[in-house]
């Protein structure tokens, strides 16, 4: 099914214009059901299984179900994402489990400062320096020991 | 069919697309446009947080050199492309996103990206080329960066951009419209920069059920950038460079960690390695096939070869390669330590960015220490990385560039004000995600200074955006107008719903033009049945119908994709040899050609009149860290 909604856990974001999964979906899937005021998968085919709208729901009422054409029934896999890393539970077809964790981010969320610090070392749109350069480089920007 | 409000926005700079390249562009721009009095303006089809290729995450970077280290030049990195594409590159961007890639490498790490580290606090490196890091939250992290230089006041999502509009040869700006309100956009810019992703479902793929989506690369890439491009009037370049990686069997999870981390072998179904003994074929594609690293398609070749002589499934040999590091590891204590790291690193791989995979094994109760995987060759793709190669010919800088491939402004295209990059930007692959965002920057700083010297807004025709407004809307109203006829809004004599335009499409690609079910294989007569069968299509495209902006969507998406396929037809017709055997076989021309095809393919649409041109133009070979 790709990812699915679970109806008892979807409270359609409280009635909002829109839900977390419709404003992420990087396909455009999932959509909110004004009668029922739950969201759905509108084209569960076109999916990716990216798992974002898994990782978003305030409400964790998102799952993968894995594509049927291939995916043999009874596996799960179940993210919990907080600001600086990510728990897996892994589920085997024969019921075996395994647990990880990965860091994702290393600052406060907000808090990337574009240029990162580094200070721009030319003023000349034409020039090959861009901007945090040299700095962000390490050296100087590098031309082409050949040219013809 | 409900009034759609037309939203006009006028901007100096408008970035199309939100993936790495446009995330590139937007921190760039911002801090130039500035400092110089400037307006930059960015329209993503998606939510900029995960949009693009890089949405999931990514377990490693694929571009950094090591120039502060002295590890590698950006000379070594133009050679290695060099190779792996049989000689098609062009060496200036190539070398240009090489001198760069690393203050965007940098950059992301100052963000907030975690990059694994060795005992000696250096990046861990999976390759020679490639590091690893923690990606679950890569394409946010860069996102915020993008964010936080431009202001959300300046970025427009959810708007679905259509279609160029020109000002004569120059470009003008774009229009598209809203998935989200009945709203249509024009947005008026001096210069425009295309980093609209590149093309996925152009052919039909392996799984046509519910795993239809399931595409090596995301389904949402369907082949904006070089539609937009076309449609401009400019030149295409590499449009026959299609891009088939091996991945694990059906869910496409990454191979890279396996093969160079793990250090992994790849074996046929009787544990032969098909690299030794299919050695011998290599001979025929020589340079190429002597040299290392042996390019990517010729490994798909060695291994189809093994497919086809009945010697298959391939298997990635993970319980061989996860035993010689457990057994280099020390006594049985460290090797359990070691047993478990390797564990987490391998399922991390999958899960920082292709979670299906996760599950496909979970659901097959495969554990990598105990039993191989199959990997396979997926279907074709349209890219300006990897291997892929297809994208606008463009411009390179000034200061590397020889005056075939300088034009005034780095990353310009053929038409006055036209920039690309990432998968937009033809001829400079392997730029991956890091290469992309530099060369998002390059192309940004490049539009800019253009901007600065050609100061006048340009002109646009009122009639002529209504009458794009009229077109774009059309599938909405045609629908509205037949919708009673029959019994089921999908089957209709008067229309055609997007979905089986696709898979028309598909079936066209597949069968003609070498997909998956001939094993690649095309030649001349195929091809130009395939182009009458494309015509037919084309003509069909004006009765799209759609009962909602989301099939809109759709739509539009789908006749970006025939545009593609049909640039891409052309120019396989128009190469008359075999170059890289592993992404298709001219049967009719079985042969590599390095007297008469060692040149770059192009091809341009002319919107005066509606006709393809082919052009070959020059490899101009002047970087080298070996001369």
């Amino acid at each position: 099914m790709p990812s699915y909604v679970m109806m008892e856990k979807c409270d359609g974001c409280k009635g909002k214009d829109k839900t977390a999964c419709q404003y992420i979906c990087p396909n455009d899937l999932l959509v909110l059901n004004p009668e029922t005021m739950k969201a759905y998968n509108r084209e569960p085919e076109m999916c990716w299984e990216c798992y974002n709208c898994v990782k978003i729901c305030p409400q964790q009422a998102m799952d993968v179900r894995g594509y049927a054409d291939f995916v043999p029934l009874g596996a799960s896999v179940v993210p919990l994402r907080s600001s600086d890393s990510i728990l897996w539970t892994v589920k085997f077809r024969n019921g075996m489990l395994k647990r990880f964790k990965f860091p994702t981010r290393t600052t406060p969320e907000g808090t990337a400062i574009p240029d990162g610090g580094w200070e721009t070392g030319s003023d000349d749109l034409k020039s090959p320096v861009l901007f945090s350069e040299p700095g962000s480089l390490g050296v100087e920007v590098p031309t082409p020991s050949k040219k013809s | 069919m409900p009034p759609f409000e037309t939203v006009e926005v006028t901007t100096d700079l408008l970035i199309l697309g939100g993936g790495m390249a446009a995330c590139g562009a937007a921190v760039e721009a911002a801090y130039w446009a500035k400092k110089k009095g400037l307006k930059v303006t960015l329209v993503d089809k998606a939510a900029l947080d995960r949009s693009g290729a890089v949405a999931m995450g990514l377990s490693a970077i694929n571009q950094y050199i090591g120039l502060a280290e002295g590890a590698n030049t950006p000379e070594q990195y133009v050679d290695y492309v060099r190779q792996d594409l049989m000689g098609i590159t062009r060496e200036d961007l190539v070398y240009d996103i090489a001198r760069h890639v690393d203050s965007t490498v940098h950059l992301f790490e100052k963000w907030g990206l975690p990059i694994w580290k060795d005992d000696q606090g250096k990046y861990l490196h999976e390759g020679r080329w490639q590091i690893m890091i923690h990606g679950e939250s890569y394409k946010t992290i860069v996102a915020e960066a993008a964010k936080n230089a431009l202001g959300m006041d300046n970025i427009f999502e959810r708007v679905f951009i259509v279609e160029p509009i020109m000002d004569g040869a120059r470009i003008a700006g774009a229009v598209g419209f809203s998935t989200r309100e009945n709203k249509f956009y024009a947005f008026k810019a001096q210069a425009v920069l295309v980093a609209l992703g590149g093309a996925v479902h152009v052919f039909r793929p392996r799984s046509v059920g519910e795993g239809l989506g399931r595409a090596w690369y995301p389904p949402w890439n369907t082949g904006s950038s070089a539609y937009f491009t076309i449609k401009a009037g400019a030149e295409m370049t590499c449009q026959e460079v299609r891009f088939i990686p091996v991945r694990f069997k059906d869910a496409y999870g990454p191979v890279g960690a396996w093969f160079l981390l793990f250090q992994s072998q790849a074996t046929n179904a009787l544990g032969e390695n098909y690299m030794e003994t299919n050695a011998e074929e290599l001979k025929k594609w020589a340079p190429y096939g002597l040299a290392k690293p042996i390019p990517a398609n010729l490994r798909n070749w060695l291994g189809m070869m093994d497919m086809k002589a009945g010697k298959g499934p391939i298997y990635m040999r993970t319980e061989e390669a996860i035993q010689r590091i457990i057994s280099a590891a020390g006594d049985e204590k460290a090797a359990k330590r070691k047993m478990k790291g390797v564990e987490s690193e391998a399922w991390e791989d999958f899960l920082d960015m292709t979670i299906s995979q996760a599950i496909l094994w979970a659901s097959q109760n495969i554990q990598p220490e105990e039993k191989g995987s199959e990997i396979m060759a997926c279907e074709p793709y349209f890219i300006g990385s990897h291997s892929g190669a297809s994208g606008a010919w463009l411009s390179g800088p000034e200061d590397v560039s020889p005056a075939e491939y300088f034009w005034g402004y780095n990353r310009m295209a053929t038409v006055r004000g036209l920039f690309c990059a990432g998968d937009a930007s033809g001829a400079s692959s392997h730029k991956f995600s890091s290469g992309s965002h530099a060369e998002g920057r390059i192309a940004a700083k490049g539009a800019l200074a253009y901007i600065l010297d050609n100061r006048e807004q340009p002109r646009v025709n009122p009639q002529a955006v209504e009458a794009l407004k009229e077109k774009i809307l059309r599938p909405l109203a045609l629908f509205e107008e037949h919708r009673g006829l029959s019994d089921n809004p999908d089957i209709n004599p008067h229309y055609t719903k997007p979905k089986m335009f696709m898979f028309r499409l598909q079936k066209i690609m597949d069968e003609y033009a070498g997909g998956v079910s001939t094993n690649f294989t095309t030649s001349k007569t195929f091809l130009e049945r395939g182009l009458e069968l494309l015509t037919f299509l084309k003509e069909d495209a004006e009765k799209l119908a759609a009962q909602d902006p989301h099939e809109l969507l759709r739509c539009w998406e789908n006749v970006h994709r025939l545009w593609q396929a049909e640039a891409h037809v052309r120019a396989i017709l128009f190469r008359e040899e075999t170059r890289w055997p592993g992404y298709y076989f001219r049967a009719d021309c079985p042969d590599m050609d390095e007297k008469n095809w060692l040149a770059f393919a192009n091809c341009r649409w002319d919107p005066q009149n509606g006709q393809w041109e082919m052009t070959k133009r020059p490899i101009l070979h002047f970087i080298s860290a070996t001369k």
